[in-house]
């Protein structure tokens, strides 16, 4: 499992077909140890259906996804997240009768089959995202952002190598969502590598040292954040053509 | 009898394991109306119908609502205590052993080209096709049958635009009980029935409701015909009382292979 | 908590000695279905793959053990495993099928629903097992043969497969085995996002929980002595089986004894109360009105809901 040297994440040529409609097209990128890559798109440009065809939920018609080295070809989402890579869903799934650390514990003991161990790790990853003093809550009686942290932690319990994080700031106030700015980069720093799916510009913006920008299942544009902003397709994919020339502020 | 199950899981996502014993209690009605007031079934089943209706719409009300959006589980269990109830009930009301209805028509049979059809059966057909076209009609062309149909898509879009889905819900457990009753009593002449047959009843629709496709009108129908087809050519190349094999290897590789059925919509 | 249970432990054991022996065969079906329910509930408490076709496990088990100590002279203590064994390779072929094409909770409870059914219209038709009329296995009171003459014998076999299976079960609870089964019952896809192999452990309990019941069946078929296709293989034994950890508490260690103590009663006093007229059927209309009571009200099952008492009255 080891080209050290190598990229991390590549994919390269990956499509995806439902029906009609061509999810994804010709997709290829690749992601270097510690980054933190945005992926960013308007609304039904296929973003979700990516993240699926990295974590296994989704097999790609075409093209290959490599992870250190590794081809991820045929493999289920459990042997996926014990590969390293590992996934947070866009609508939170927390286990609703459980309390918070066995939520938890449950991606804890991915690593550490051993119940106790399992536990303190948890406990740890716990503390580590702000919900400590939550511990023994049912996961159902937690607030929106409350249940963000708690499908991060569970998923960080797993120790990920690489963490795809999906709208993970979707819905909260502009307080929790400096808070898990915050929370981000300070995973990120301990040395887990992102890509986050994020409609919030400011977050991606400020997190991300590339994005990459998907319209309609294509990649249009790969880059650092700055380039990305004022790129004119960016503006159009968004916005629709009108805007790309208006004048700047 | 299959149409029932399918209108009632098609619009409200329940699966009613009490379906058998409600046909049970169909045929027993009939049977009483026959016995007592010397009501034909093939006359009587419109009784029959009227009456398990507003069992349906009763159970409806009463228990199922509270549960429209519980995990499938809970739902199952609380219609297989239903099953239970019923079906006990009907065994303490009329005992244990196989009954029959008498019907005038019973005896007669006719020639129909070159094979010897029992009149009985020939009616009961024909009864069951015209009352399936005519919830088919219903569905199609009257506000409630469309409303009906609303809810089975998209319950939440039904209520945006102000159908009483409570209602629709009710109504549709209560025809669907309705049809079962209709086909309890038209069946009653032909098949002697008894309490614990119920399960069994229950069991025969489910097979044909997934073979032809849950939540799907003509899959229902269409199913229906083919399992009773396919058991009786298992009848007549195996023997008889392996019949239920036949349809129940069916019931397997269809679950398997193609759980949506012939003509079915998503699975729940 | 503790306590209280080894006392009430304490008191099963010495019972037989103050009972008289129908109560004595009280006591032993509510071990027995018990022990059923305990098997069922790791795969339909636990796991959440709510199966109504166990008693075709229990079939498979009795009818093993049976045939082979009728025709091979094999002792039933070591039939017993065979039957499991057997049981086993069946609850491994319709977990496989329900879980590799994704079948749940309706679609699965009608395949095994139809599984039993097949083993039950083959068993009928069988001559070689006795077809319609049954199998008979002659009584002998041989220990050696898994017969007493002593009905507190059976007793204390069948408290000892009870108090086995909760065993079992309490340790797997404890285990990631356990804590696995209770997320993948929750939310499955989920889990299989954090690293669970939610076929892998899907197929162990199945696996455990029809070795378990076939293992059962030798014990229904050494102590009624007789195995009719109908009766053995048939949903009204799956429907006891299941409605006892349901009503007592799915997916709880206690559960399904609670379920067991609270429904045999119930069933042997409406049996008497409608013997007469009603037939034995009639505490079924109990069994089903219970259901319904349980899903509309306490839809956790009896146990978490004492529990939750009792917490309270404890903080007080």
């Amino acid at each position: 499992m080891s080209a050290a040297g190598g990229p991390l994440l590549e994919v390269r040529g990956v499509g995806k077909r439902f029906g009609g409609l061509q999810a994804v097209h010709d997709l290829s990128f690749e992601m270097a140890r510690g980054e933190v890559l945005g992926l960013i798109g308007p609304n039904g440009a296929g973003k979700t259906t990516v993240f699926n065809l990295l974590s296994g939920f989704l097999a790609p018609d075409r093209g290959e996804v490599r992870f250190a080295g590794r081809s991820l070809a045929g493999l289920r989402p459990h042997a996926v997240c014990q590969l390293g890579l590992v996934r947070t869903f866009q609508i939170v799934r927390p286990f609703p009768h459980l309390s918070v650390l066995d939520n938890v514990r449950v991606g804890a003991l991915a690593r550490r089959p051993r119940m106790a161990e399992a536990r303190e790790r948890a406990h740890a990853i716990i503390e580590q995202v702000g919900l400590g003093a939550k511990a023994r809550q049912p996961a159902a009686g937690l607030t929106l952002a409350e249940r963000k942290r708690l499908e991060l932690a569970r998923a960080l319990a797993t120790e990920p190598t690489l963490l795809l994080l999906d709208e993970v700031m979707a819905g909260l106030n502009p307080t929790e969502i400096e808070a898990m700015v915050g929370l981000v980069r300070s995973i990120n720093a301990s040395g887990v590598s992102i890509l986050l799916i994020e409609h919030n510009m400011r977050a991606v913006m400020t997190l991300s040292g590339r994005i990459v920008v998907l319209s309609f299942g294509e990649m249009i544009v790969e880059g650092p954040p700055a380039a990305v902003a004022n790129h004119p397709r960016v503006i159009e994919a968004y916005l629709g053509e009108e805007y790309v020339h208006a004048p700047a502020r | 009898m299959a149409v029932g199950l399918t209108l009632i899981f098609g619009v409200m996502r329940v699966v009613n394991f009490a379906h058998g014993d409600m046909m049970v209690w169909g045929m027993y009605l009939a049977w009483l109306l026959a016995t007592r007031a010397g009501v034909d079934p093939y006359v009587g089943f419109v009784a029959c119908a009227a009456v398990l209706f507003g069992l349906g719409v009763l159970i409806q009300r009463l228990l199922v609502d509270r549960i429209v959006d519980a995990p499938h589980e809970m739902q199952i269990l609380l219609m297989l205590g239903v099953a239970l109830v019923l079906e006990n009930g009907a065994l303490v009301a009329f005992g244990p052993d196989p009954q029959r209805v008498r019907s005038p028509l019973r005896a007669a049979t006719i020639w129909l080209g070159p094979v010897f059809v029992d009149v009985a059966r020939l009616v009961t057909f024909a009864l069951a096709m015209v009352l399936t076209l005519a919830l088919y009609l219903f569905l199609s062309r009257t506000d409630l049958g469309r409303t009906m149909r609303a809810a089975a898509d998209n319950a939440y879009g039904a209520l945006v635009i102000g159908a009483d889905v409570r209602r629709v819900y009710a109504m549709a457990f209560g025809i669907g009980a309705a049809c079962v009753g209709a086909a309890g009593a038209l069946v009653s002449p032909i098949v002697p029935f008894q309490p614990a047959g119920g399960l069994g009843l229950s069991v025969a629709s489910f097979n044909i409701v997934i073979i032809g496709g849950m939540g799907s009108l003509p899959g229902a129908f269409l199913g229906g015909l083919l399992v009773s087809v396919a058991e009786s050519l298992g009848a007549v190349f195996l023997s008889p009382s392996m019949k239920e094999l036949v349809s129940f290897s069916l019931l397997i590789l269809i679950l398997l292979f193609r759980p949506a059925g012939l003509f079915g919509r998503a699975a729940p | 908590m503790r306590w209280l249970l080894l006392a009430a432990l304490t008191v099963l054991l010495v019972l037989p000695a103050w009972i008289n022996s129908y109560a004595v065969t009280v006591f032993i079906f509510i071990f027995f279905y018990a022990f059923l329910g305990q098997a069922w509930n790791l795969v339909g408490g636990y796991a959440g793959q709510l199966s109504a076709g166990h008693a075709a496990f229990v079939g498979i088990g009795a009818y093993t053990s049976a045939l082979l100590s009728a025709q091979a002279g094999l002792t039933p203590w070591v039939g017993m495993l065979v039957g499991g064994v057997l049981a086993a390779a069946l609850g491994t072929v319709v977990g496989y099928l329900g879980f590799r094409f994704g079948l749940r909770g309706f679609y699965f409870v009608l395949l095994t629903v139809a599984f039993a059914e097949v083993c039950r219209i083959v068993a009928l038709n069988t001559d070689a097992v006795g077809g319609a009329l049954g199998f008979y296995i002659t009584f002998t009171g041989n220990p050696r043969q898994f017969q007493f003459q002593d009905n507190r014998v059976y007793y204390y076999v069948a408290l000892g497969l009870m108090l086995a299976a909760t065993g079992i079960v309490a340790a797997i609870e404890r285990r990631r085995f356990g804590a696995y089964l209770i997320a993948i019952r929750e939310d499955e896809q989920a889990c299989e996002a954090l690293g669970v192999n939610t076929f892998r452990y899907k197929m162990l309990a199945m696996v455990v929980s029809s070795f378990l019941t076939g293992v059962g069946g030798t014990f229904y078929a050494f102590y009624l002595f007789s195995l009719q296709p109908n009766s053995v293989f048939g949903i009204p034994l799956s429907v006891e089986i299941v409605i006892r950890p349901i009503v007592g508490g799915a997916g709880t260690v206690l559960g399904p004894i609670l379920g067991s103590f609270i429904l045999s009663p119930l069933a042997e006093a409406s049996r008497i109360y409608f013997g007469q007229g009603g037939w034995s059927g009639a505490h079924l209309i109990a069994y089903g009105l219970l259901l319904i009571a349980v899903v509309l009200f306490l839809p956790q099952g009896a146990y978490p809901a004492l529990r939750r008492l009792w917490v309270k009255a404890g903080a007080r």
